[in-house]
């Protein structure tokens, strides 16, 4: 997932479950039956869960553009330059 | 949300917090609820009235007791337990209660019933204080919530007595 995806997927998660959860209490309470709260919160739990979690490939449609290993060999890291640190606190 | 353990931790988490609070929503919801119960007593007999050995009197009656607590009843009630007690005062204790029936109602359909009953549990005093005494029947009720706050209340009865004499 790149960072736009994770973005997203945590929107996307927050307000479904409280989504399911709003929808869940008013239908339990018109229909006055708990059960029905909370298997429709527990359909809504697993709905979401199936959506948001698992790496899908819509979460990936801005990917980090990673160096290509044989580029980076091309340019070597710099070296810590000790000598010339030693000549300038001497003066 | 950067790992798959990361977002289902989270997934769940938040869940399960929202979970708690539907539930004290639930409860509150009970609140709007505004019962109004009724209930009559009948004591058909008293089959004996006698004093035991340690010398405190213990009496034997049949009741009829008749109730509809339909209204007690919400989306949130498990079940609503209820019980009689005899109340009466005497020299020693400013209040005697003493419990002789109880019974679990766990659906509204089992809310409005009649029945025919001697006492479940048996009325003894502390002392022999029972003779010619008038006491009260009140029939209490625990309604007891699926989540949350339990509500208890009662209807008092009063004018029963007993016997003057042993029987």
């Amino acid at each position: 997932m790149d960072w736009q995806g994770q973005k997203l997927a945590e929107q996307i998660m927050q307000i479904m479950l409280l989504g399911f959860a709003m929808i869940a209490f008013v239908a339990g309470y018109v229909l006055g039956s708990f059960q029905m709260m909370i298997l429709l919160y527990a359909g809504g739990v697993t709905l979401t869960t199936l959506i948001t979690v698992p790496n899908w490939r819509f979460f990936n449609r801005h990917p980090l553009n990673w160096l290509d290993p044989s580029e980076a060999e091309k340019y070597p890291k710099p070296q810590v330059a000790v000598s010339s640190k030693k000549k300038a606190i001497k003066k | 949300m950067h790992s798959f353990g990361y977002r289902l931790n989270a997934l769940l988490t938040f869940a399960v917090t929202i979970l708690a609070l539907m539930c004290a929503i639930a409860s509150l919801s009970d609140n709007f609820n505004t019962p109004s119960p009724s209930a009559e007593i009948q004591i058909t007999n008293i089959n004996w009235f006698q004093k035991q050995p340690q010398g405190n009197d213990e009496v034997s009656l049949t009741m009829n007791i008749s109730a509809d607590l339909q209204s007690l009843f919400t989306w949130n009630t498990k079940q609503v337990f209820i019980f009689v007690a005899a109340e009466y005062e005497t020299p020693k204790n400013s209040l005697n209660q003493v419990s002789l029936w109880d019974a679990i109602i766990p659906a509204k359909e089992h809310a409005k019933f009649w029945i025919h009953t001697s006492n479940k549990y048996r009325f003894v005093d502390q002392g022999n204080n029972l003779r010619g005494k008038e006491f009260n029947l009140t029939l209490h009720w625990h309604v007891m919530p699926k989540t949350g706050k339990m509500f208890a209340d009662k209807i008092v009865m009063t004018g029963y007595s007993l016997p003057e004499e042993y029987r």
